[in-house]
């Protein structure tokens, strides 16, 4: 029996409700006001009196309104159908919402998340007979440009024998395509789509493993020096402006995985416009098909109700989870963390909880641990491996790194991106600080060379800051030749223009190429008798590795130019730095 | 006819509250004090508890004033008639013009479906080099001042809205200073523009509650227009006196503050004003510039802060200039690409070496000898200043693109400049 109740407080987006019958912790309810219906959740129970955050203005709730229950969690519908598609928090599909709508978002207006007519072609992989559990293949239908997997529902915990299954054919998502014998005889038909509830984590898996492989980024400075692996995850905390969501940007355009799930959680709108108008265009190099095909976008922005904001990191993720049951690997992308956080500090306020440090919950940690946590490398029953992989922004007050979220979040990820202000005033893009950030993963050049690199960038930015103290002239050419190396390696490896078209996305292969090329310069010992000469040296040579960045790869200028930076160090070289020579001799 | 209670129950600040039945959450009610009428908004219910934010401010209300309430939200009148006219927060004429009750609409209402929305496209030009060149401004977008207090801002605020391109101007003023509002009154005025122009004035003057129906006000009117196909340019000074006064209430009614006294909310409260900056498709645009000044020359106060994480860039006004770090439009690579080849490369080249500036000046400052590669440094920061921040500059883009190339040609080689060969070769001035 689904129980009923009515409104007996509002402030805010909670209200308070005086229950009727039996409700659970977290059961979606509907608030009827004037007519329409909002969605609700409920988030604390007390007695007869219920409090629930609205996922919608709340104004013109009055008391005594009615309250309908649902019985049902707060859920995600899973099938074939999300690629593609642009959802709110609560997955409302947000284009079918505008053509139903009009241009705002009116509230109490809920869709299918999932296209009820279209048809799929389906592919059965089970015989009658077949013993089935929870997550177990039952066939597969065509997505954009990978194979979706059509399982045993997840909530279906019983051992189950299939009674009869669809031949090979097209099928809409609520045809029946299989009955299934449960142990007890009861006969459950299945469909190509099912519900899961968003906070709890898809756990079919066999096992889970350790995340090994990089995610490839295409970012030099990501890719070479601060990975991130397949199943891993990181943060991007920094200032506002300094970057966080242009990075995520291209990271959502190249990076190697095969399915992008952008959540743009409490941020601007305009921005998700960008992705929204740009990916139908763009291709796929992988696949030759468009990007949005391989992505799904949760747009809740700041403007739109901060309880569905809350709920969209999960509408996120557990799509995440999903893919990677297929033996997929799947990248979340999550703009900004601290927004979500925010939601839950206001919710916890009007719950009147006790406040933790800057007014956050006392879970605030656990709650953000919860969320990495749903990350992952798993190797499925069948032996295919599948990955989540995290990467959320941070958005800390006043830029600065020491607040709960930020520091509850470098607890648990296992990749640091901190973008500095300074870097990003001096226009130095992507301005992820190199030295402070930290990854504890694997990149696609071997550790011992990095570190070479690394070491020639600490001494130059030791000597860079003495320099401040004892000026250039208190400083030894010698020195004055490392700081300038180091320099060298920021603008010319680090810093890389997002906006030109050959430089904003690097392949592995062209980065190993363009980092032994930096070895080779940051390994020689040079013939400059003045700081003068040195700083003239080092600039031409700048402009001409940028032009040569700049370059198509293997075309005709590049091989000019990679022919000019070779003359013009050779000019200068008197000879290779030991540890340098034996490392470039492993290559 | 609607009830009235003449039992108030509680005054705290500015907020009071009354047992009342059939009131909804958001609902206006007016109340009369030996001081005159008063609008008062509802933001909590709790059993027959009614608390409302009196407008008008606590002040001078007794127990046993008689509140009436008028069964719906905030609404403003829209129609041709707002133009040239000037409002106070609340709604109210503040010129002598007659009262509007024609066309109510609500506002603060639904936001924008971001699927509708499209991808911002046209430059407006302001003749200021720091904005064109290096912060170019794009209709729809929303962009703050962020300026200590003292500075021009209003000024600012004014020329670029005197400069821009728009079919009409609302400004949401408050907290302003009354010399401030006459200042708008005849810039606008001397410019022609104020028959296209509508105020929604709260000064300093005013009752504190009241500047928070401003900037909805403003923009739920603002919307309209722009679905009528107008080109909006919303005008907001101070977006800090509104905080403030969203502070003082979250205070009153005892919430747990977040950060310095600020509501935890203060991010969404201002997001949901400022995300209502849109380009609708097939219709007009509201693009919003608004001032928020720092208290303390403090970016990382709350509002600033907040601010910056919302708005689509920022100018950040000091010492009579537009700084070039802190400032930045993050629509502007939406427009430079279109405007001419070399106006990406020159915008973010010519910052990097006036970083490069700053570097050799706080050498300097030090007393250390200053290299060849320093004194040009300081040759190339000092024309940096004079011909592209110096805010009395006026010319048109392509004009300070030209004087860009030649600042750089004065002070450096070419390869020193860090820019792409190719752009040198077209670009750069031959010696004369
Ligand atoms: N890699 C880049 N290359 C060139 N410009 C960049 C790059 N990254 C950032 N920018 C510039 O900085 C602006 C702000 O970047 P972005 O929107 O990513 O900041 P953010 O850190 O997400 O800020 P917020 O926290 O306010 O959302 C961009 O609009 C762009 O102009
Ligand atoms: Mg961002």
């Amino acid at each position: 029996m689904k129980s009923t109740g009515k409104v007996v407080g509002v402030n805010g987006n909670m209200v308070t409700v005086e229950i009727a019958g039996d409700i659970k912790l977290n059961e979606v309810g509907y608030v009827v006001t004037g007519g329409t219906k909002l969605k609700s959740e409920v988030i604390r129970i007390n007695g007869d009196r219920a409090q629930m955050q609205v996922f919608e203005i709340t104004k013109g709730i009055g008391i005594g309104d009615p309250v309908e229950f649902s019985e049902e969690l707060l859920a995600v519908e899973l099938g074939p159908g999300l690629l593609g598609q642009v959802y709110d928090g609560l997955q409302n599909p947000l284009p079918e919402l505008a053509e139903a709508a009009g241009h705002f978002l009116e509230r109490g207006f809920y869709l299918d998340p999932l296209p009820k007519d279209q048809k799929w072609e389906f592919t059965p992989s089970v015989e009658i007979g077949a013993q089935v559990v929870k997550a177990d293949k039952l066939g597969e239908v065509p997505e954009g440009t990978i194979k979706h997997n059509i399982m045993v529902p997840f909530s279906m915990l019983d051992n189950y024998s299939v009674k009869s299954i669809k031949s090979k054919g097209s099928y809409d998502i609520k045809d029946t395509i299989a009955e299934l014998e449960d142990s007890r005889g009861n006969v459950i038909p299945v469909s190509m789509s099912f519900e899961w509830p968003v906070k709890k984590a898809i756990k079919c898996y066999a096992e889970r493993l350790r995340p090994v492989d990089p995610m490839v980024t295409q970012i030099r400075l990501v890719d070479t020096f601060l990975p991130v692996a397949k199943g891993g995850t990181y943060c991007i905390p920094g200032p506002f402006g300094a970057g966080k969501t242009v990075l995520q940007q291209i990271t959502s355009k190249f990076a190697d995985v095969d399915i992008v799930i952008v959540a743009a959680c409490g941020e601007r709108a305009g921005e998700v416009v960008e992705t929204l108008k740009e990916f139908p265009e763009l291709l796929d190099p992988k696949t030759g098909k468009s990007l949005m095909e391989r992505t799904i976008i949760i747009c809740n922005t700041s403007s739109m109700p901060v309880a569905s904001r809350e709920a969209s990191v999960y509408t996120a993720v557990t799509l995440g989870e999903y893919y990677r049951q297929m033996g997929l690997d799947v990248l979340l992308l999550a703009d900004s963390t601290s927004r979500w956080a925010q939601a839950m500090r206001e919710m916890s306020g009007r719950l009147e909880e006790i406040p933790g440090e800057e007014a956050f919950p006392a879970y605030l940690e656990s709650t953000i641990a919860g969320f990495y946590e749903r990350a992952g490398l798993v190797q499925l029953k069948d032996g295919q491996k599948g990955s989540v992989t995290i990467g959320g922004t941070v958005s800390p007050a006043g830029g600065n790194f020491e607040e709960p979220v930020t520091q509850a979040t470098l607890k648990v990820v296992g990749a640091f991106h901190g973008l500095s202000r300074e870097r990003s005033d001096a226009r130095k893009y992507p301005a992820i600080h190199p030295i402070d950030s930290w990854s504890k993963y694997k990149g696609i050049i071997d550790e011992e060379q990095t570190s070479y690199a690394y070491d020639i960038l600490f001494r130059s930015n030791e000597i860079e800051s003495m320099m401040k103290v004892v000026g250039e002239e208190g400083t030894s050419l010698q020195d004055f030749v490392i700081y300038q190396k180091g320099e060298l390696l920021d603008a010319t490896y680090f810093q890389q223009n997002s906006f030109d078209p050959v430089d904003a996305a690097v392949s592995p292969e062209r980065q190993k190429y363009l980092f032994n090329i930096m070895m080779e310069i940051l390994g020689a010992e040079l013939d400059l008798s003045s700081k003068d000469e040195a700083r003239s040296w080092f600039n031409q040579l700048r402009q001409v590795i940028l032009d040569y960045n700049g370059s198509e790869w293997q075309c005709d200028a590049f091989k000019d130019l990679e022919e000019q930076i070779k003359k013009t160090l050779a000019e200068k070289k008197i000879r290779v730095d030991e540890r340098a020579a034996a490392l470039m001799e492993k290559i | 006819m609607r009830k009235v209670y003449s039992k108030i129950d509680s005054i705290v600040g500015n907020v009071i509250t009354v047992k009342a039945d059939g009131v909804k959450y958001g609902d206006l009610a007016e109340i009369s004090t030996s001081f005159g009428d008063s609008l008062a908004e509802v933001n909590k219910l709790d059993g027959d508890m009614v608390s409302l934010q009196v407008f008008a401010g606590g002040q001078g209300i007794s127990t046993g004033d008689e509140v009436r309430f008028l069964g719906h939200p905030m609404q403003v009148s829209f129609s041709e008639n707002l133009m040239g006219r000037i409002f106070s927060g609340s709604g109210a004429p503040r010129d002598n013009g007659p009262t509007l009750n024609e066309n109510l609409i609500p506002i603060g209402g639904p936001s924008f479906n971001p699927a509708n929305r499209i991808i911002p496209k046209n430059m407006i030009r302001t003749g200021i080099p720091m904005i064109d060149l290096f912060n170019t401004l794009v209709e729809s977008q929303k962009l703050p001042i962020f300026s200590v207090s003292g500075e021009p801002y209003n000024e600012l605020l004014a020329r670029i809205a005197m400069q821009a391109e728009v079919d009409m101007i609302i400004l949401g003023g408050m907290g302003l200073k009354y010399d401030d509002y006459l200042f708008f009154k005849d810039t606008l005025e001397e410019g022609g523009a104020l028959s296209r122009t509508i105020m929604f004035i709260h000064t300093a003057a005013d009752p504190i509650v009241e500047s928070l129906q401003v900037p909805d006000i403003s923009l739920a009117v603002a919307e309209k227009f722009a679905l009528q196909g107008k080109k909006v340019l919303v005008l907001l000074t101070d977006m800090t006196n509104f905080a403030d006064a969203m502070k003082e209430i979250a205070i009153t009614q005892e919430q747990v503050p977040s950060n310095r006294g600020y509501p935890g909310d203060l991010y969404s409260q201002l997001a949901s004003r400022y995300e209502k900056a849109v380009d609708i498709q097939g219709a007009g645009s509201i693009t919003i510039l608004g001032v928020t000044t720092m208290p303390g020359d403090d970016v990382t106060h709350p509002v600033p802060d907040n601010t910056g994480y919302i708005t689509e860039g920022q100018y950040y006004l000091k010492n009579g200039r537009i700084e070039p770090f802190g400032s930045l439009s993050r629509l502007k690579q939406q427009v430079n690409d279109k405007t001419r080849d070399d106006h990406r490369a020159l915008m973010d080249g010519m910052i990097k070496l006036y970083a490069s500036y700053k570097d050799s000046l706080e050498k300097q400052s030090m007393g250390f000898t200053m290299s060849a590669w320093d004194s040009k440094l300081l040759k190339y920061g000092a024309s940096f200043e004079k011909e592209m921040m110096d805010l009395s500059v006026n010319v048109p883009l392509e004009k300070a693109l030209d004087n860009g190339w030649k600042i750089l040609a004065d002070s450096f080689n070419k390869e020193e400049t860090g820019l792409k060969s190719s752009l040198i070769d077209q670009f750069w001035p031959a010696v004369s």
